[in-house]
């Protein structure tokens, strides 16, 4: 063990959490690639600060959680003015497939993970992650569809109970 | 420009308490700032704030959480256990860089 003894004069950072006791709740509900990073980041951002953070992933959410689509998510601009894309003939049909990997290649550009790897580090921070009930039955999925590290099935009546006190985000 | 005194040395820090100039910090500095903290440095925590130390220049900003992981080759489960609550933060403070600007 090092023997410190000098000491700060001066402004001190505030590392302490003890008097906050925060929790950050987000429900994830939308399954499109680029609706899924605004709750990855906020979720990942407040286990940096220190908070309990969980995920609940409801209907389209679902997707971010079920192994066999967590990994090809789509960007579409279909319906999205904000994609800046001239919009083509009417009826005709749409390939997102250069939309999703030009977003994909963005989000690589400035470091953030893909989905999984993304959930991967949540978890790893101490994130806890839950799949809603009724998404998994409409669906017809069970707990072995969903990815590994997915703690649970929650009913409604059981997220209110652990989402008691939170910080919640509807997503 | 606010100033602190660290072990005796008068260094110039925000108003957070976070060094401002890179050069200023020394591994002594860094002892008294973890132990500010309550942090006691093992060899583990060192290989981090040397991390940080070198990849602070190349960069010009302090890596995140991320990037530590991805480049640096530190297990975030560890990080977490090293810096308890606030890693990112915990980390630049003793390195005495800025707090990372980056999101992830």
């Amino acid at each position: 063990m090092n023997e410190v003894t000098g000491e700060v004069t001066g402004p001190m950072p505030n590392f302490d959490n003890a008097a906050s006791d925060r929790k950050f709740v987000v429900i994830c509900s939308k399954g499109n690639l680029d609706m899924a990073y605004p709750g990855l980041v906020l979720a990942n951002a407040a286990l940096g600060e220190g908070l309990e953070v969980h995920l609940f992933f409801t209907f389209w959410g679902l997707d971010m959680i079920t192994k066999k689509r967590m990994e090809s998510l789509q960007f579409t601009t279909i319906g999205n003015t904000a994609a800046h894309m001239p919009p083509g003939p009417e009826g005709a049909p749409v390939d997102d497939t250069a939309a999703t990997a030009m977003f994909r290649k963005q989000i690589a550009d400035v470091g953030v993970p893909e989905v999984p790897d993304f959930l991967e580090q949540i978890v790893a921070s101490g994130g806890h992650l839950w799949a809603c009930k009724m998404s998994v039955d409409m669906m017809q999925l069970n707990k072995d569809d969903l990815y590994d590290e997915v703690e649970d099935i929650m009913n409604a009546s059981d997220f209110i109970v652990m989402s008691e006190g939170a910080q919640l985000l509807f997503i | 420009m606010t100033t602190a005194i660290i072990n005796g040395t008068q260094v110039h820090v925000n108003e957070e308490g976070f060094l401002t100039n890179y050069d200023e910090w020394n591994e002594e500095i860094a002892k008294v700032l973890a132990a500010n903290i309550g942090i006691d440095l093992t060899d583990e925590h060192w290989k981090v704030i040397r991390f940080l130390r070198d990849d602070f220049p190349t960069q010009g900003e302090t890596a995140t959480i991320r990037r530590t992981s991805t480049v640096g080759g530190f297990d975030i489960k560890q990080l977490f256990a090293l810096f308890p609550q606030k890693p990112a933060k915990k980390m630049a403070y003793i390195a005495g860089l800025p707090k990372p600007r980056g999101c992830v």
